[in-house]
């Protein structure tokens, strides 16, 4: 019993990382992800603020999901998630004013986040407070991952190379750009974010399309060799019978 | 007197063609991933969110600009926003629901969803951080819109096309749908130089 719930504590949390990636798999999120992607540090920075955001309105509506009435409850989620933003907003404005600067309104624009207003929906509002907590952390840690894979490759393929610590001021200031006689702009252009993001997605329908295929020639093999043992016993209690006659 | 209107009109075309909503802004994508296969819906998406833009840029300047700065709580500008809007939906929905019953009909499950289309708080949210007046808004609201307005009518039209088209099984769907996209953005960078304000 124990252990079981501990599994599904450890499930709750990774979900949301890989199997159920909430922009690669389930497609929700797409305006930041595209936005925001033209630099790592830009792309982590939308991650860590998604993330905090994520946890805060997980945490206060599993915690308020009872005295909330059926009929309201979306307008109240998203007023609970404004809030977040807002203080999240301010603190950015105040501590990282060339991060706030570079996201500039995609801040705000959080709040209409599917995302967020999904697990809200689909799981803070079932879920005990510490389920909450875990599935925000899992899907929060995923989406900054998506979004850090895409940078990545805009990043390196339009600049050459790699550079940090000019948006987030916390990180020491580090270039690394030795294809920078290489790069091609194309990638830092909103044409290229479409590009990359729909080659990742491409990547993944693949691997999944040869997953199912592998899947259906095993069930094949299995019924086939079932099939066979069928037909070999079938075969083998009609020898007996005979032998039985024959005697 | 004319002067203000050419800029009225340089502004609009600005925000449509030039810096589109969709393809360099990036404002609610998820919708023009998500719905765009049908014609007819994508229109009548289309023009609920251009009303839903309009009217809620005319709504939310005056209240910013002569309730919450006077209050000096101008940060409450993004809570008073989504309200504005999510009440503004339910209103659109009920006129529409009353009047044009079939529209209704077709529209149904993606009223709710203009709530959270990046694409109005996005274009509101825009108008007080670059501290547009009261024309330049309404202008950008306009242009904006119709610039959605005009890419989730013409990717349906594409998207229509391509799920007949024979395209490899992992392309299939949203992949493919992207890199159309990206060859529309590349297609309206060729708009840039159109207007300078």
């Amino acid at each position: 019993m124990e252990n079981s719930k501990k599994l599904e504590h450890i499930k709750n949390l990774t979900r949301g990382i890989f199997i159920e990636n909430p922009l690669f798999i389930g497609l929700l999120g797409t305006c930041p992800a595209l936005a925001v992607t033209k630099s790592v540090e830009a792309a982590l920075g939308m991650g860590i603020l998604f993330l905090i955001t994520l946890i805060g309105s997980n945490l206060v509506i599993s915690m308020v999901k009872k005295i909330i009435p059926e009929e309201i409850k979306i307008p109240c989620y998203i007023v609970i998630i404004a809030s977040f933003v807002t203080i999240i907003k301010m603190l950015c404005e105040s501590f990282l004013p060339e991060l706030y600067s570079t996201l500039g309104v995609f801040i705000s624009l959080i709040v209409v986040n599917c995302i967020v207003l999904g697990r809200a929906e689909a799981f803070a509002s079932k879920n005990t407070v510490y389920d909450s907590f875990l599935d925000a952390i899992g899907m929060g840690v995923g989406y900054t991952l998506a979004l850090v894979i895409m940078a990545f490759i805009r990043e390196i393929l339009g600049t050459g190379g790699i550079s940090m610590g000019t948006i987030l001021t916390f990180i020491p200031y580090f270039s690394f750009t030795p294809l920078s006689a290489l790069k091609m702009s194309f990638f830092q252009l909103p044409a290229g974010a479409f590009l990359v993001l729909g080659l990742i997605l491409m990547v993944i329908a693949f691997y999944k399309n040869r997953k199912n295929e592998h899947k259906q020639v095993k069930e094949r093999l299995a019924k086939k060799a079932a099939a066979e043992a069928l037909a070999a016993k079938l075969v083998g209690d009609t020898n007996k019978n005979i032998k039985k006659e024959v005697k | 007197m004319t002067n203000a209107i050419v800029t009225f009109v340089l502004a609009i075309i600005s925000a449509m063609l030039i810096d589109n909503v969709l393809l360099s802004r990036f404002y609610g994508c998820c919708s023009f991933i998500g719905v765009s296969t049908k014609v007819e819906s994508s229109l009548g998406m289309g023009i609920a969110v251009v009303f839903v833009i309009v009217f809620a840029s005319a709504i939310c300047w005056p209240i910013y600009t002569y309730v919450l700065v006077p209050l000096d709580i101008g940060f409450m500008d993004t809570i008073t926003y989504i309200l504005v809007i999510a009440s503004l939906v339910q209103l659109v929905a009920i006129i529409i629901k009353k009047y044009v019953p079939s529209l209704y009909n077709s529209l149904g499950i993606y009223l709710p969803l203009i709530t959270t289309n990046c694409a109005v708080l996005g274009v509101v949210q825009a108008n007080t951080d670059m501290q547009y007046n009261f024309a330049l808004s309404m202008a950008n609201a306009i242009g904006t819109s119709l610039g959605f307005l005009l890419i989730i009518v013409v990717f349906a039209c594409i998207r229509n096309r391509l799920e007949s088209a024979n395209t490899s099984k992992c392309l299939k769907g949203t992949p493919i749908a992207l890199i159309t996209a990206c060859l529309m953005s590349l297609a309206f960078l060729g708009f840039i130089g159109l207007v300078s304000l």
